[in-house]
C-alpha cells in the first residue's frame, strides 16, 4: 500500500514472490493497477490521499469483530495506560484533538499525557517542550517523564480512558461503508484485505506491510504510516519474523542519508539539531531530548551526544568547554528545502549546493524551484550529467514566459562532474537498515570525483582560509577535526567509517557498539546507532556470506544497525515469559539455563534481562525497562497505539483530505490536517477547497509515480539509450471512462493543468485505471510519471510542475501523491499563451493567494452539530 | 548426403553431437517462467549492455508498457504486456462494483493496429529500427457491456534456439551454427546479408540490422557460456522469471511449476517450445504460459520449414504474416476460445 514495488524496487519484489510461491496472500491496494497488483492475488483500489481512512477502518475491524491479539497488546503496547482527563478526540471536537491553539494553528500537547499515579496526578511536559515542534525532537519523540511505574493503567483494557478504549472510540466510525464513501473502495473489496490483513495475526502467523512515498508524499504522511503501526500492533505483527513495516526507500542509501542526516533538523544517529530554544548550553540540550527519569535507551542519549562532539572536535572537546557544544549551529525554524526554495525566490539565500538532486524536476512546484535557482548568487551542481537544474538559464521553461531572461540571469552556475557509485568506495544503508559496503569497480574519468573527495577538499580549503583570520565566528571552523586519512588525494571511506563508528579515546581501540558510549569525553563515535560495523577492528559491513537454514537472518550478510540487529524489538516475538509464541514463529526466546536471550537473531533487549524483570519504581534509563517491555527505544518501553507526544498533528491519526481534494470530509467538519504547513503566496496558490467552491474547475484526482524504466527525476536514464527507449515519452493514463468524458485520444496528445502549471502529454487509455465512486459522485483519477525533463534523450514536460507546496507538519514532505487537476485534449499553449491559460483558470476557480489554504475548518467552539458544507 | 535420423524434424536426442560437436557439454537453454515476470525489462537493458546492441528507436508505441514491440535485430529480449478484460484464475483485479464502463483495450489495439499497418513493414520494424507511429485515426471507445475483469499478462520473449533451427537450415552461407551447447548462433564475419534465415524462422525472430545489412539475433550469451557464466538476462532477472541452465533439469522444474500453477487454480497455464515431437523438434528457450501462445503473439503450432522442403517458400509467406499478428495479437483478445 502506498508502494508500486514491482515497478520501482524490482530487486526487492523478488522476495514478494518467493513469499507468494510459498501460499503468502500478496495485496495491492494503490489507486491504480500497476505491474505490482498484476502480480498480487488481490488489487484494491482506493481514491489517492485516503489511505489513512482506509487504515482506520481495518482498525474499526479488528474491534468490532474483536480480532485484537490481546496476549501481545496487553503486556506490549501502551493500551493499558489511562490518558489525562482533560483529552477530547476528534469525535467530540469535530476533526480537532484537545489542545488546538488557533492563534499558532499547532496544539498544546498537554492533554495528550498519560495520567500518573500519586501526587499531581497527570505530569504535565515541562515548559521547556511547550514550544518544542515535532521536527525539533529526533527519532527519541519528546521527552517523557516517568518509568511505567507511575503510568496508572488498567490491565483490563475497560478503564474509558484508557488508551485501547480511546483508540477503540476515535476509530468507531471509520465502518466499511464510510471506507467506500471515503474511499471509493467497494465494500466487499475493502473486507477482503480486512479479512485476509486479520488473518495473519496471533501466535502462528504475522503480516507485513510494505509502503514507499506512496503514503510518505502527503500533508499527514506520518500520521499515515502511523495507523499502519497501529494496526499491525493490534495484531501483534511488530517484533517478529515476517512482520513489522517496511519503508522502500527512493534510492540506494537513502536510509544512510537519513542515519547520517541530509536533514536541517537532525544530527547523526537522529539527535534532534539544537535550536534556538534549547541550544543555549549542552545540559539544556540534553534536557530536551530525554527526561531524567525516563526509561530506555534514550536516556543515554547524552553518551551518544558527547561522543558526536568528541568525533567532530577531537581534542578540542571537553568537558570544560562543554565538548565543543556552542560551535555547533542552532536552527531558528523551518530550513527546509521549500522554505529555502521561496526563501530564494525572495532573495534571501545567496547561494545553493545541489547534491545528486535535480529539483528543476524532481521537486513540487518546480517553477518555484526554476524561479529560485535564477535568483541566486552562485549555485554548485555536482551530478552525473548535465542535469536541468544546471541548466534551468537556458532551457527553463520560463523562458518561453518570458519570467526568466538568460542575459539577465545573474546566478552562477558551478558544474562538477561526479563520480557514479562504481567509481568509488563507501556503504550504502538500505531500507532494512543494512549496511553493505562496496569496492570500487573502475577508476572515474576525468574531472569526476567522489563526494567524499569534494567535501574532503572543500572543508580542508575552508579551513586553510579561517585559520589566521581571528574572528571568533571561525572558530567552529578551526575546531573541526579534519585529519582523515588519505591515500594521493583521495579520502579513505573506510576511515570514515571508523570514525562513525567510534573510538575509545584512550586505547585507540575501535569500539564493539553503542553500550560502550560514554558521556564523559572518553568515546568518539560520528553516529552512535553505526557503532559497531567495525566491532573487532573488522568491517562488518563488508561481510559476504549469504543466509542458509541454521542462519535463516544471514547475520554474517553486511550488518544491521543497531547491533547487527535484523528484526528490530524482538523481544516481542516471544511472549512475556521469553517463550517464542510458535515454532513457526520463534525469532529469540529466553534461555532459562543459560539465563539469556538467545535465538536465530540477534536480541534487541538486554542479554541477561529475564522476562520476569519487574524494575524497581526509582530506576531510570535501561535498568527501568521490565522484562517485557520490548520496545527498548520508547520511553514508556511500550508499542505505542496512541502517541502522548512527538507528533504535530494529533495523539491518533485522523482522516483528513488531503490539501487539494474534490470532495469535503465526510468524518469532520475539519477538511484538511489543520497543522498541514501552507504557504500562502501569489507564487505558490491552491487549488479550492469543496467549501470554497468551483470543484468543477480541477474536478480530477492527480497522482503520480515512478516507471521501472526510468529513475526519479532522470538524470540517471533519460540520458541512457537502453532507458530511454523502454519509455520514450511523458504519458498521461486515464481510465477509458474519462477518456470519453474528455475526448481523448489513445496515443494523443492532452495537457493537464493546476493553477500553477499546465503540462502536455501523450495519452494512454488503459482498463488499469479506473473511476470510483466517493461520496456518491463519480471521480476520475489522473496519473503521470514524474520522470522527464527538457534535456537528455527522451524529454518532456515536468510533471512535479503541477503541484504546489503544502507539507506534512512533522517532517516537511510535501504532498505530490495527491491534488486536483483538469485534462483536456491537445497539447498545451506555448509562451505567453501558457501564462494567459493558467490565469482563467485561476480566475475561473476564484483563485487567491489565500483560496484552500484555510487551517481550522471547524464551528467556533467545536461539537459535531453544525451541518458540513458540500 | 544422406540425412540422419530426425535431422529435419522430430525429436533429437543429441542435437549438438548431431551437428558434429564429439565432446560437449549438455544441451543449455531458457525456461522463461511467466507467472513470475513483473515486466521490468531488466532482461532487454543487460542483454543490450552486453552484447552492445544498439538502441532501436525512441519510440511510444500505446502497446501497454511495451515500447520494443518486437523481437528484432536489435532487440533480442522483448517483454510482452497484453492487457485484456477478463480474468487470471484467482486474480482480483478489484473491478468489481465501481463505475465502469466498457473496456478499452479493443479500441486501444485498434489505434495500435492501424499505425502499424500504415507502416513501411507492416510492424517489421519493430524491434529492428526507429520507427515512428505518428498520430492515427483514434477508434472511438465501443459501446458494450461493462467490463468486470482484468488482467495483464507480462512475458519475456527470445529466440527458441529450435532443435530444428529453421535459419540454420537455410543459411548458404554457414553463418548461422549450432554450438556444443546446442544454441544457435549467427556468425557475424561469416553472415552475408541475404535474409533467407528472416523468413525461414517460425517465430519472427531473426532479423537483418538497417545499415549493417547482416542478420541479428539472441546468442545465448555464448561468450559468457563459454566463460562459465550465465546468459546476462537470466543472471538480470530479479524474479528468476528467466532461468538458465541444463535443459533436461529445466523442463523438469517446469513441470513441477506448471503442476503448482494448475493446482493453485490457472487452468489455462501451459509449457509452450518443451514438447519434442512439436513442429521444431522443441525449442532450447521454452516457456509457461498463462493462456494460449497466440495471446502472447506466439505461433500456436511453429514448424520447421525444412520438415517440408518443397513448402519453404509458403512456409516463409506464413511466417511473415505471422510476424504481423504477432505484433498484433498481443493486443487483442483471440478471436476463438
Amino acid at each position: 500500500m502506498g508502494s508500486n514495488m514491482a515497478e520501482a524496487h524490482p530487486v526487492g519484489f523478488q522476495w514478494v514472490m518467493e513469499a507468494k510461491e510459498k501460499g503468502a496472500t500478496v495485496i495491492h491496494v494503490d489507486p491504480r493497477f500497476t505491474r505490482t497488483s498484476a502480480l498480487c492475488d488481490l488489487h484494491v483500489p482506493l481514491r489517492a490521499g485516503s489511505d489513512i481512512c482506509f487504515l482506520g477502518g481495518v482498525v474499526n475491524y479488528i474491534f468490532e469483530h474483536d480480532l485484537v491479539f490481546r496476549d501481545y497488546v496487553a503486556p506490549y503496547t501502551n493500551a493499558s495506560f489511562i490518558v489525562n482527563e482533560d483529552f477530547t478526540d476528534t469525535e467530540d471536537l469535530d476533526g480537532l484533538f484537545s489542545g488546538w491553539d488557533e492563534r499558532r494553528t499547532g496544539y498544546d500537547r498537554s492533554s495528550w499525557q498519560y495520567e500518573h499515579e500519586g501526587e499531581g496526578g497527570t505530569l504535565a511536559e515541562p515548559s521547556t517542550r511547550e514550544h518544542a515542534t515535532g521536527h525539533s525532537c529526533g527519532a527519541s519523540g519528546p521527552r517523557l517523564e516517568g518509568g511505567s511505574g507511575p503510568i496508572r493503567r488498567d490491565p483490563t483494557l475497560e478503564h474509558p480512558r484508557c488508551v485501547y478504549q480511546l483508540l477503540k472510540r476515535h476509530f468507531a466510525r471509520y465502518r466499511p461503508e464510510m471506507v467506500a464513501e471515503v474511499c471509493g473502495t467497494p465494500v466487499e473489496q475493502f473486507l477482503k484485505v480486512c479479512a485476509a490483513w486479520t488473518s495473519a495475526s496471533g501466535r502462528e502467523r504475522t503480516a507485513a506491510v510494505v509502503y514507499a512515498v506512496g503514503w510518505t508524499q502527503h500533508t499527514s504522511g506520518a500520521q499515515l504510516i502511523r495507523t499502519a503501526a497501529i494496526i499491525q500492533l493490534l495484531l501483534g505483527n511488530i517484533g517478529r519474523p515476517g512482520g513489522g513495516i517496511m519503508a522502500m526507500r527512493g534510492h540506494a542509501s537513502i536510509q544512510g542519508s537519513t542515519d547520517i542526516p541530509t536533514l536541517f533538523n537532525l544530527l547523526p544517529g537522529y539527535l534532534p539539531m539544537p535550536t534556538a530554544e534549547t541550544g543555549s548550553d549542552l545540559a539544556t540540550y540534553l534536557a530536551a531530548v530525554k527526561a531524567d527519569r525516563q526509561k530506555g535507551f534514550w536516556r543515554l542519549a547524552d553518551a551518544y551526544m558527547v561522543s558526536l562532539l568528541k568525533e567532530y572536535f577531537g581534542e578540542r572537546a571537553s568537558a570544560e568547554n562543554d565538548f565543543g557544544f556552542d560551535w555547533l549551529p542552532r536552527t531558528s525554524g523551518d530550513h527546509g528545502t521549500y522554505r529555502s526554495v521561496m526563501d530564494m525566490v525572495d532573495g534571501k539565500v545567496s547561494g545553493y549546493f545541489l547534491l545528486g538532486q535535480n529539483p528543476a524536476v524532481g521537486s513540487a512546484h518546480g517553477r518555484l524551484q526554476r524561479l529560485g535557482l535564477a535568483n541566486l548568487d552562485w549555485l554548485v551542481v555536482r551530478d552525473l550529467t548535465m542535469i536541468e537544474s544546471a541548466t534551468f538559464f537556458g532551457d527553463a521553461p520560463e523562458i518561453a514566459t518570458g519570467e526568466i531572461v538568460p542575459s539577465r540571469c545573474k546566478t552562477e552556475v558551478f558544474f562538477f562532474p561526479a563520480a557514479a557509485h562504481t567509481e568509488k568506495e563507501g556503504s550504502f544503508t538500505q531500507t532494512q537498515r543494512m549496511l553493505q559496503w562496496r569496492d570500487k569497480a573502475v577508476a572515474p574519468k576525468g574531472d569526476q570525483r567522489s563526494e567524499l573527495w569534494f567535501f574532503y577538499h572543500l572543508g580542508r580549503k575552508i579551513k586553510a582560509l579561517v585559520a589566521d583570520s581571528g574572528d571568533e565566528r571561525d572558530e567552529p571552523l578551526r575546531a573541526l577535526w579534519w585529519d582523515y586519512a588519505v591515500v594521493g588525494d583521495e579520502p579513505q571511506a573506510e576511515d570514515v567509517l571508523r570514525r562513525i563508528n567510534g573510538y575509545d579515546e584512550r586505547s585507540g581501540r575501535l569500539l564493539d557498539g553503542y553500550v560502550e558510549l560514554k558521556a564523559d569525553g572518553t568515546t568518539s563515535c560520528g553516529c552512535w546507532i553505526y557503532s559497531g560495523v567495525f566491532a573487532g577492528g573488522i568491517n562488518q559491513a563488508a561481510r559476504r556470506t549469504p543466509g542458509s537454514a541454521k542462519d535463516p537472518y544471514a547475520l554474517a550478510w553486511g550488518w544491521v544497525w543497531p547491533a547487527n540487529r535484523r528484526i528490530l524489538y524482538n523481544r516481542a516475538a516471544a511472549d512475556p515469559d521469553g517463550r517464542p509464541w510458535s515454532q513457526a514463529k520463534a525469532c529469540v526466546w529466553w534461555d532459562e539455563e543459560r539465563g539469556e536471550w538467545i535465538g536465530h537473531d540477534v536480541p534487541d533487549f538486554e542479554k541477561s534481562k529475564a522476562p520476569s524483570y519487574v524494575a524497581p519504581p526509582d530506576a531510570v534509563g535501561p535498568d527501568a525497562l521490565s522484562g517485557d517491555d520490548p520496545f527498548i527505544m520508547q520511553a514508556d518501553g511500550k508499542g505505542w497505539l496512541m502517541a502522548p507526544n512527538g507528533l504535530e498533528d494529533g495523539p491518533f491519526p485522523t482522516h483528513y483530505e488531503p490539501h487539494e481534494s474534490p470532495v469535503a470530509n465526510a468524518l469532520y467538519a475539519q477538511q484538511a490536517n489543520p497543522t498541514r504547513r501552507v504557504y500562502p503566496r501569489p507564487d505558490n496558490p491552491s487549488n479550492p477547497a469543496p467549501s470554497e467552491g468551483h470543484r468543477e474547475v480541477f474536478p480530477f484526482v492527480l497522482t503520480t509515480a515512478r516507471l521501472t524504466e526510468h529513475h526519479t527525476a532522470g538524470a540517471m536514464s533519460r540520458t541512457l539509450p537502453y532507458l530511454s527507449e523502454l519509455q520514450p515519452a511523458l504519458c498521461v493514463e486515464v481510465s477509458p471512462e474519462l477518456a470519453r468524458l474528455r475526448d481523448l485520444e489513445h496515443l494523443g496528445w492532452a495537457h493537464v493543468i493546476t493553477s500553477r502549471a499546465a503540462i502536455e502529454a501523450r495519452v494512454v487509455v488503459t482498463d488499469r485505471m479506473a473511476p470510483l465512486v466517493v461520496q456518491r459522485e463519480v471521480v476520475h483519477q489522473v496519473w503521470m510519471p514524474y520522470h522527464f525533463g527538457a534535456r537528455g534523450l527522451v524529454t518532456g514536460d515536468a510533471v512535479n510542475d503541477l503541484f504546489g507546496v503544502a507539507l506534512d507538519p512533522n517532517v516537511f514532505i510535501q504532498e505530490t501523491k495527491a491534488a486536483t487537476c483538469d485534462i483536456r485534449p491537445g497539447r498545451r499553449p506555448r509562451g505567453p499563451q501558457l501564462s494567459e491559460l493558467l490565469a482563467r483558470y485561476r480566475a475561473r476557480a476564484g483563485i487567491s493567494s489565500e483560496t484552500g489554504t484555510a487551517r481550522d475548518a471547524t464551528p467556533p467552539g467545536g461539537g459535531r452539530d453544525g451541518e458540513q458544507e458540500a | 548426403m544422406r540425412l540422419a535420423a530426425n535431422s529435419l524434424s522430430g525429436p533429437v536426442e543429441d542435437v549438438a553431437g548431431q551437428a558434429g560437436h564429439r565432446e560437449h557439454p549438455p544441451r543449455m537453454g531458457f525456461f522463461t517462467d511467466t507467472s513470475v515476470c513483473i515486466g521490468c525489462k531488466a532482461c532487454e537493458v543487460a542483454c543490450k549492455e552486453w552484447n552492445e546492441v544498439p538502441e532501436d528507436g525512441l519510440n511510444l508505441l500505446g502497446m501497454s508498457m511495451d515500447n520494443t514491440g518486437s523481437l528484432g535485430a536489435s532487440s533480442w529480449r522483448h517483454v510482452a504486456f497484453i492487457e485484456q478484460p477478463r480474468r487470471l484464475a484467482r486474480h482480483d483485479a478489484g473491478i468489481a462494483g465501481l463505475p465502469v464502463g466498457p473496456s478499452g483495450t479493443e479500441a486501444t489495439a485498434g489505434i495500435v493496429e492501424s499505425a502499424l499497418r500504415r507502416a513501411p513493414r507492416g510492424g517489421g520494424e519493430l524491434g529492428t529500427s526507429p520507427y515512428e507511429p505518428g498520430h492515427v485515426p483514434a477508434v472511438p471507445l465501443a459501446d458494450g457491456p461493462e467490463r468486470t475483469d482484468f488482467r495483464w499478462l507480462m512475458m519475456s520473449d527470445v529466440c527458441k534456439h529450435c532443435t530444428h533451427a529453421a535459419c540454420l537450415d537455410v543459411c548458404p552461407t554457414g553463418a548461422l551454427v549450432r554450438t556444443e551447447f546446442g544454441t544457435v548462433v549467427v556468425q557475424q564475419d561469416i553472415c552475408n546479408g541475404c535474409g533467407y534465415c528472416v523468413s525461414a524462422c517460425p517465430f519472427g525472430v531473426i532479423d537483418r540490422r538497417p545499415g549493417d545489412g547482416r542478420a541479428h539475433k539472441c546468442t545465448l550469451c555464448y561468450d559468457r557460456l563459454r566463460g562459465g557464466l550465465e546468459p546476462a538476462c537470466a543472471k538480470a532477472c530479479p524474479t528468476s522469471s528467466i532461468q538458465y541452465g541444463e535443459l533436461d533439469a529445466l523442463h523438469e522444474r517446469a513441470r513441477g511449476r506448471l503442476e503448482a500453477l494448475r493446482a493453485s487454480g490457472v487452468a489455462e497455464a501451459r509449457l509452450y517450445g518443451e514438447d519434442a515431437t512439436d513442429g521444431v523438434g522443441g525449442c532450447g528457450a521454452f516457456f509457461l504460459l498463462l493462456d494460449e501462445p497466440a495471446v502472447y503473439g506466439l505461433p500456436s503450432t511453429p514448424v520447421v520449414a525444412s520438415r517440408d522442403l518443397p513448402a519453404m517458400w509458403k512456409a516463409a509467406g506464413v511466417a511473415a504474416l505471422g510476424l504481423l499478428a504477432a505484433a498484433l495479437s498481443a493486443f487483442m483478445e483471440p478471436r476463438e476460445r
